[in-house]
């Protein structure tokens, strides 16, 4: 049952999964608690959020004042270890010199992986969101729809844990009834911006992020999520007892070890390894998915990376859950007789169509925010409020230049300083001594941003290979990225920092960010770390990799559990889309391996 | 996401990228072949401990250059009705752990701190024949005025300024990093609290608005 090394590792399982994270751990609590035997390989090291979380620490606390460098990209106190932006010993490679054509590609070595991290935002896809192609010609459908995907939407919600409300607006689906928890009072600069853009016909609702803002009801809920089955009810029961309610402070980047956000090592993996039918071997690198005679998959070739020892593991089925760019590598570098171009891809499809999120940012300064009274806003450790995408109609009625829309995200105005300045050298005009602590006063609170996130069209210059010449440390040639954006991005670039420049007006603000051309402005792929795609979903063997149980066409017993299936990237971010994926994708594993067809 | 802070500029981290990338290039692929050009913290520290400057590196101020910078810090954030100087909560140990750091943005910053405190400390000399440090409050605006906003610095001085201007950065970056800046700044907040209820009712009304979440 628990995080072990390979030597302990059992001569067969009924699935291996490969990765610990959104899709991974998802896909070890469906399995596990319906009585499956489980192993699971993950390439970082076990954590444990309880005693290794950097809860309260002050920017003082920490080296440099809690600032990015090359070793913590993004902060020293946020949840990522062993990565980012760049892995020692695993590099990945770009075809162009580009800077515009490069890819970002954000990767933890971690238990739990991105899910430790995650900003929380949970936003499910709506009914246009999954028939793409239908509404506009361009793209894919999915080959599921909307009410596929619905009942697991709510299951996942009921068992992690979302705050938000239904507010019944266009493609922004409302939960059933009690699903929801309740949404966390908005901070001051959201109600004032709130108020402005509704002058412009701009609605400001509440967002919905995976933190408990109360208990979750174990009396009733583990009921709901495994009728009739009292075992797997009181292990869900335990689990969901032991997490906390936010208590509103901390920033949830951190990771929580109070429990009360979602992390796959917290909500995920207590409850499947409860069950005692999961093994976990922590340091164990995939390298390739191993082949049978009989065309099907029997199991999995990694590295230990304690050992550097290759090692094995058998199962009758076999799941990828390694982030969609990872499941590409895999795949690819799966290379047999019977596929040369790499495992389930007689398509020629796998590493193709990759998708991030069309992010952009404009920041301002609004002088009816300066000076307020002090007050806490700290609230539930990331955005309370969010714009969903409102122009679907115009949209559909052909007048606008592009095609698909985007939600804005922001967050409060009063968060934790500290490893900044916060008074600008242009507004504190060379303030110095008291002066400049009156300025720094004056305006904290008052300096909003508003970023877009948007839908990217899939298109054929965006995808990953394997690098002709560039291997790992282990070895295993590793990813070359391809990239582009095409003027649908471009324009909604355009778009979005237009109307974030009116809102900002609206306020009575001034527009802080440099005018950019969309193309310098546009984050790089990859930057948002929402990446998707790879090895589509579809209806056609022929022009997919997958179909709509993220079952590989070519090899019945392997499944893709993260986002790589993705056929389209809606501007809700994924990972509650990938984990309603993995609990449908492992009910369906649970029902073939029934029925024997695995 | 989204209140984030991997904000950090694109030629920064494309930087990273180009070291990583020239560090795989070298002929073998061992293990440490691509690890930083320097000894940093690493890319697995103990996260959840409570850290000092001088914890993963060492200092490397000279005490003169320890001396002026503390008291120019003092000129920056002096000690008044909203708080602390900044030499009571320790600015220049975090300046000192900043320009001491192994990795390439801080280095880059050692390069302006260090000589310009000097530099101030000559000019402290040739205008006052004294240490910047012992000048009086009207013979450090005297040369801080001059050197401010470099917006608007004379040419003679433009290096100065921009030494000023970082310096006054660090100096902010680490002073409202702390319990007492939070208070000086007016940020309230990092207490667990049993309820969240959103703005007080002052501030709903200074804006007026009210609270659309029930
Ligand atoms: C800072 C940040 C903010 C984000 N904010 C949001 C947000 O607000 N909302 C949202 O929806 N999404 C957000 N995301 C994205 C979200 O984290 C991912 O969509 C989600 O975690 C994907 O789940 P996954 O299971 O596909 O991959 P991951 O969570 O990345 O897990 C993959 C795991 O597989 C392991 N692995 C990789 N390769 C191998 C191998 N070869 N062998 C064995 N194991 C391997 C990795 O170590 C990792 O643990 C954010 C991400 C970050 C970093
Ligand atoms: S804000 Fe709440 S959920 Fe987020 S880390 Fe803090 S206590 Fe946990």
């Amino acid at each position: 049952m628990p995080v072990i090394t390979s030597s302990k590792t059992q001569p067969e399982y009924d699935v291996a999964i490969v990765g610990s994270g959104a899709g991974g751990g998802q896909m070890a609590y469906t399995l596990t608690l319906a009585g499956l035997k489980v192993v699971m390989l993950e390439a970082g090291r076990d954590y444990d959020p309880v005693m290794e979380t950097a809860m309260f620490q002050r920017p003082e606390h920490s080296p440099l004042l809690g600032t990015g460098t090359p070793d913590k990209p993004g902060n020293f106190s946020d949840a990522t270890i062993d990565g980012g932006w760049t892995v020692p010993g695993e590099p990945y490679t770009q075809a162009s010199e580009k800077e515009a054509e490069q890819f970002w590609w954000w990767r933890p070595r971690m238990m739990g992986g991105r899910t430790n991290h995650w900003g929380r935002m949970s936003l499910r896809n709506g009914t246009h969101d999954f028939k793409p192609r239908s509404r506009d010609g361009l793209g894919f459908d999915w080959p599921i729809g909307y009410e596929d995907v619905e009942p697991y939407y709510t299951k996942v919600e009921m068992l992690i844990g979302v705050y938000g409300t239904n507010e019944g607006m266009e493609n922004t689906p409302n939960s059933p009834p009690g699903v929801l928890l309740p949404a966390p009072k908005a901070r001051a600069a959201e109600l004032y911006m709130q108020k402005h853009a509704k002058t412009l016909g701009i609605p400001v609702i509440p967002i919905h992020r995976a933190v408990l803002t109360k208990p979750l009801d174990a009396d009733t809920i583990p009921a709901k999520l495994h009728p009739g089955d009292a075992r797997a009810q009181k292990i869900v029961a335990d689990s969901m007892r032991a997490r906390a309610a936010c208590f509103w402070a901390t920033d949830c980047h951190r990771g929580c070890n109070i429990k009360a956000n979602y992390q796959s090592t917290t909500v995920h993996l207590p409850p499947a390894h409860a069950t005692g039918n999961l093994d976990v071997v922590a340091n164990a690198h995939a390298r390739e998915i191993i082949i049978g005679a009989n065309g099907k998959a029997t199991g999995v070739l990694y590295i230990d990376k304690k050992t550097g020892r290759e090692e094995r593991v058998k199962a009758k089925a076999v799941v990828l859950a390694a982030s969609s760019g990872e499941t590409v590598r895999i795949l690819l570098n799966s290379k047999s007789s019977a596929f040369p171009s790499g495992i389930a891809n007689r398509s020629g499809l796998v590493g193709k169509y990759i998708m991030d999120t069309v992010g952009v940012s404009v920041s301002g300064q609004v002088p009816a925010l300066e000076n307020l009274p002090p007050h806490n806003e700290d609230g539930a450790g990331g955005p309370h409020s969010y714009i969903p995408w409102w122009l679907y109609q115009e949209q559909h009625a052909g007048k606008m230049n592009f095609a698909r829309g985007y939600h804005v995200e922001f967050g409060g105005t009063r968060g934790m300083p500290g490893g900044r300045n916060p008074l600008p050298d242009d507004l504190g005009r060379g303030a110095y001594g008291t002066k400049f602590k009156e300025e720094a006063r004056r305006y904290f609170g008052s300096m909003v941003g508003y970023t877009c996130r948007g839908e990217m069209v899939p298109n054929e210059n965006c995808f990953a290979e394997l690098d002709p010449q560039v291997k790992d440390k282990w070895g295993i040639p590793v990813l070359r990225w391809h990239w582009k954006w095409s003027d649908q991005e471009l324009n909604m670039v355009a778009h979005a920092q237009k109307t974030f420049a009116s809102i900002i007006e609206a306020m009575g603000g001034n527009v802080r960010s440099k005018p950019e051309a969309p193309i310098d402005a546009i984050d790089p792929g990859g930057k948002i770390i929402h990446e998707v795609g790879g090895a589509l979903m579809g209806v056609d063997a022929e022009k997919s990799v997958c179909n709509g149980f993220n079952q590989t066409w070519d090899v019945k017993n392997l499944f893709l559990s993260d986002a790589a299936p993705f056929p389209s990237n809606a501007d809700k971010n994924p990972t509650l889309t990938i984990m309603a994926l993995a609990w449908r994708t492992g009910d369906y594993i649970i029902e073939q391996a029934k029925k024997g067809n695995l | 996401m989204n209140t984030d802070d991997t904000r950090l500029p694109r030629r920064t981290v494309l930087k990273w990228f180009a070291a990583a990338a020239a560090a795989m290039h070298l002929p073998d692929f061992r293990a440490d072949a691509q690890a930083a050009p320097v000894k940093g913290y690493g890319t697995d520290p103990d996260i959840a401990k409570f850290y000092q400057p001088g914890a993963f590196w060492p200092l490397t101020f000279t005490p003169e250059q320890r001396k002026t910078a503390t008291a120019l810090a003092d000129v920056i954030l002096p000690k008044d009705d909203l708080g602390p100087a900044a030499s009571e909560v320790r600015v220049q140990d975090y300046i000192d752990e900043w320009i001491s750091a192994p990795y390439p943005v801080q280095q880059k910053d050692r390069d302006v701190i260090v000589p310009g405190l000097e530099w101030i400390e000559a000019e402290s000399q040739k205008r006052f024949a004294k240490d910047f440090a012992t000048l009086s409050g009207e013979q450090h605006r005297a040369i801080c005025d001059d050197l401010c906003w470099a917006a608007e610095a004379k040419p003679e001085f433009k290096k100065g300024a921009s030494f000023f201007a970082k310096f006054r950065t660090l100096a902010a970056s680490a002073y409202y990093g702390t319990d007492a800046g939070w208070k000086a700044l007016g940020y309230i907040g990092n207490v667990p609290l049993a309820t969240f209820d959103g703005p007080p009712p002052e501030v709903l009304a200074k804006l007026g608005v009210e609270q659309t979440v029930k």
